[in-house]
């Protein structure tokens, strides 16, 4: 148990941060892109993601829950060192989280302003969180190197979202709204193709211990299917973004399925470089764990209201399915 | 200034912005569901307008919460890291059970309470409806037993310093808990109550949406007059609970400085905790003994027993008389309206204005007494066994105060845009309000 219980916990943690990316990564994305449309397109953008943002946001509460609930003693070391970045986040989160009710609701003379703090907060929220990883995975260091890679990361990440954002605009808008994501996905899939290129590159050449695990053999061979799957989605976008606009709007979800194999292969990526460690080079999972006790009696509460939170988490997106169109409450 | 004052003044600063948002959606959660179901059972359009006009506040103040909650639950890790390391074992799973029981309930399904009416059938709204009130309650029960267990630990062993669980019924269940759950609730159902009569009152002056302004300034207006005095009565029993377990705290809030008998209640008094005394205190002989050992001649331990670990006074005694003022206020306001309304009479113009202006007395009431409680646990972050200056981060000043001068600055923008969207929203009909977020058009695989 209690070798197996903190492996668990960092399997959940990840599972829901990776969750939390891809879902808030596309209505922080759909944010980022809104100063770009006009009026009614924006109302259609904020409508796509009204019904989910709340549920998409919870997940990294969830992720951070995890980290406090199975790595308290992590938890303070890596908060205390995020202290900067988790501050912008919150600030970024907070602005766009009241935007959405606030843009219609404070009456039509602040509505210019409330749409800019929407893609206010949802550009700085992204590239916070960016900043955050960069930091994480060097290990917490804040030497020069360590801001460099965060700075590349920070600029990475609203790029993704950007397209996570394009994906799931081309499974719910229509006529004009539709071509314009696609072609804002065609401008944003080479910055966001360079970055994590970068990233890819910079990653064991700041961390050497991250280098070793990923470059010796046999390790590498079976590594491979990594890199070569994320390759591959990538070269998938680029030509799924080729294709003429009825033909992508064919397939509606490859856009969005694709760049989901891309953070889905990036997680592992990540999972593989930290494993054992919860802080890089200084704290394994199990030198950071709460007591089995502890562990235990949350774990019955996990194995009991996941599986409900995905059930209607499913249910709540096959409701809503389908094309967003006009504004109403009913 | 001292990181660890600015690092407290932070917290609070976010604390109190926090619970001002879910004290109304804790209460206003159930009131939808009451408008929903009326409208349900009667059909008259009257709940309809009211249910559709209290969903958007409610979706306003839902959002509020979430953002400056989620802001909470980093603050936890960013400001107080000592506290998980130490108590990580009780507060994780508790948090834990929150975010996994409630968050994703609630959050899920307002999505579909908000947007979904004409996508799945009533019977499903209506379950939609009651699990976001649900969710709110349950996400209430965990929190407050985390906050009650800091104030009243039990079930628990420290090995090497950290907090180690015996009993998790004991901990959940500690002392103080059903006192501190019920009152809170209490209280949220007063702030939503004087809230939805305040509204109501404003918009009945603009003559909006007659018929169901005046059924809702009612049904706020009788909520209120049996809870008032409800919470009086749960709100000595809370405090004979403290005395019982956390004296200092109730010696704060009646500034007591020597242990005696026949204590005197100060009516007005200052609080002096250099000469350790009171100056200028005006007394009701015997009255704090009456209140607190219900004995006129009872003992009641002074300050001065806890010398160097008890709150500061003067903020927790005058917390504790605002809290109560308001909550007096509160009887006399919604007795009267309650006899002026009786039987569908036009009330006074008098009482129209006096309930516009207490729609937030809800919002003063609940600060006062989360202040009376939480500074009244310092030097403490878990009650005798752990202070706040243990588990306090180390940063730098400048940090901490250009972080939370943004903090004071957004939460100030955030509050007067609150309000401002109230009241424009006040004063119009529910059928005409700009309509948030969004329906969607209903594709095949979609129900309806």
């Amino acid at each position: 148990m209690e070798f197996w219980l903190p492996i668990i916990y960092m399997a959940a943690m990840g599972l829901a941060l990776l969750i939390y990316v891809i879902l808030d990564g596309y209505d922080l994305g759909v944010g980022i892109l809104l100063p770009l449309a006009d009026e009614r397109e924006k109302d259609i953008m904020v409508a796509s993601i009204g019904p989910f943002w709340d549920a998409n946001e919870t997940w990294i509460v969830l992720g951070v829950g995890i980290l406090l609930i199975a790595f308290p003693l992590a938890h303070g070391i890596v908060l205390t060192h995020l202290y900067l970045p988790v501050t912008i986040m919150l600030m970024g989160l907070i602005l766009r989280g009241v935007a959405f009710d606030l843009r219609v609701k404070a009456g039509d003379h602040r509505r210019a302003l409330w749409n800019r703090a929407f893609f206010v907060g949802s550009l700085v929220s992204a590239m916070a969180q960016g900043w955050m990883l960069g930091a994480y995975v060097t290990g917490l260091r804040g030497d020069t190197t360590s801001i460099l890679f965060s700075v590349l990361i920070a600029l990475t990440l609203p790029a993704l979202y950007v397209i996570l954002g394009c994906g799931w605009l081309s499974m719910k808008a229509e006529g004009t709204l539709l071509r314009k994501s696609q072609h804002w996905a065609t401008r944003a899939v080479w910055p966001m193709g360079i970055g994590l290129g970068l990233i890819s590159i910079a990653t064991p050449l700041v961390s050497p211990a991250i280098a070793a695990k990923w470059f010796s053999l046999p390790n590498a061979l079976w590594l491979a299917p990594i890199p070569l799957i994320t390759l591959a989605s990538f070269v998938g976008i680029v030509l799924t973004l080729r294709a003429s606009s009825e033909r992508q709007a064919e397939q509606p979800w490859r856009l969005f399925g694709l760049t989901v194999v891309i953070c889905l292969m990036s997680s592992l990526g990540l999972a593989y470089s930290l494993f054992p460690h919860i802080i890089i080079g200084q704290m394994t999972i199990w030198e950071a764990s709460a007591s089995v006790s502890s562990l235990l009696f949350t774990l019955v509460g996990v194995a009991l209201t996941l599986p409900m939170i995905l059930g209607y988490t499913f249910v709540v997106y096959r409701i809503f399915h389908g094309k967003a169109t006009e504004l109403s409450y009913d | 200034m001292d990181p660890f004052v600015l690092a407290r003044i932070q917290f609070a600063t976010n604390i109190s912005f926090h619970i001002l948002f879910p004290a109304i959606t804790i209460g206003l959660g159930w009131v939808l569901l009451f408008f929903r179901i009326r409208f349900t059972q009667t059909g008259d359009k009257a709940w309809e307008y009211a249910y559709f006009f209290w969903v958007k506040i409610f979706a306003l103040t839902f959002a509020m919460g979430v953002v400056s909650g989620i802001t909470m639950s980093f603050q936890f890790g960013t400001n107080w890291p000592g506290f998980m390391e130490k108590a990580g074992n009780v507060a994780g799973p508790l948090l834990g059970y929150e975010v996994l029981s409630a968050f994703f309930l609630e959050a899920s399904f307002l999505g579909i309470m908000l947007f979904g009416k004409n996508r799945v059938s009533n019977r499903l709204h209506l379950l939609s409806t009651f699990l976001v009130a649900f969710g709110t309650t349950l996400s209430a029960f965990w929190i407050l037993a985390l906050n009650s267990w800091m104030q009243t630990p039990a079930g628990i062993q420290i090995v090497d310093g950290v907090v180690m669980v015996e009993d998790w019924w004991a901990v959940i269940f500690n002392p103080s808990f059903p006192y501190r759950f019920f009152h809170m609730l209490i209280a949220s159902f007063l702030t939503t109550a004087f809230l939805v009569a305040g509204v109501s009152a404003w918009r009945a002056r603009s003559g909006v949406d007659g018929p169901a302004t005046w059924k809702v300034m009612r049904a706020g207006v009788v909520v209120a007059a049996v809870l008032a005095p409800l919470q009086i009565f749960v709100g000595d029993l809370h405090g004979l609970n403290t005395l019982e377990h956390q004296p200092a705290k109730v010696a704060a809030m009646e500034a007591v400085w020597e242990t005696d008998t026949a204590v005197p209640f100060n009516l007005i008094a200052f609080p002096d905790e250099e000469a350790r005394e009171n100056r200028l205190a005006i007394q009701i002989p015997y009255a704090t003994s009456l209140i607190l050992t219900h004995d006129p001649q009872g003992e009641v331990k002074g300050l001065n027993e806890f010398e160097g670990e008890h709150p500061p006074v003067g903020i927790v005694f005058w917390s504790f008389r605002i809290m109560i003022a308001v909550g007096g206020l509160m009887v006399l306001v919604s007795w009267w309206a309650s006899w002026q309304l009786r039987g569908g009479r036009e009330p006074h113009r008098m009482l129209l204005l006096t309930l516009s202006a207490m729609t937030f007395s809800g919002w003063v009431a609940v600060l006062a007494g989360w202040y009376v409680t939480e500074i009244g646990r310092q030097p403490w972050i878990i009650q005798d066994l752990i202070t706040v200056q243990d588990v306090v981060a180390d940063h730098a000043s400048a940090t901490m105060t250009g972080t939370l001068l943004g903090y004071l600055l957004l939460y100030s923008f955030l509050l007067v845009s609150y309000i401002g969207a109230m009241r424009h929203m006040a004063t119009k009909p529910a059928a005409s309000l700009a309509l948030g977020p969004v329906t969607f058009t209903n594709q095949p695989s979609a129900q309806s």
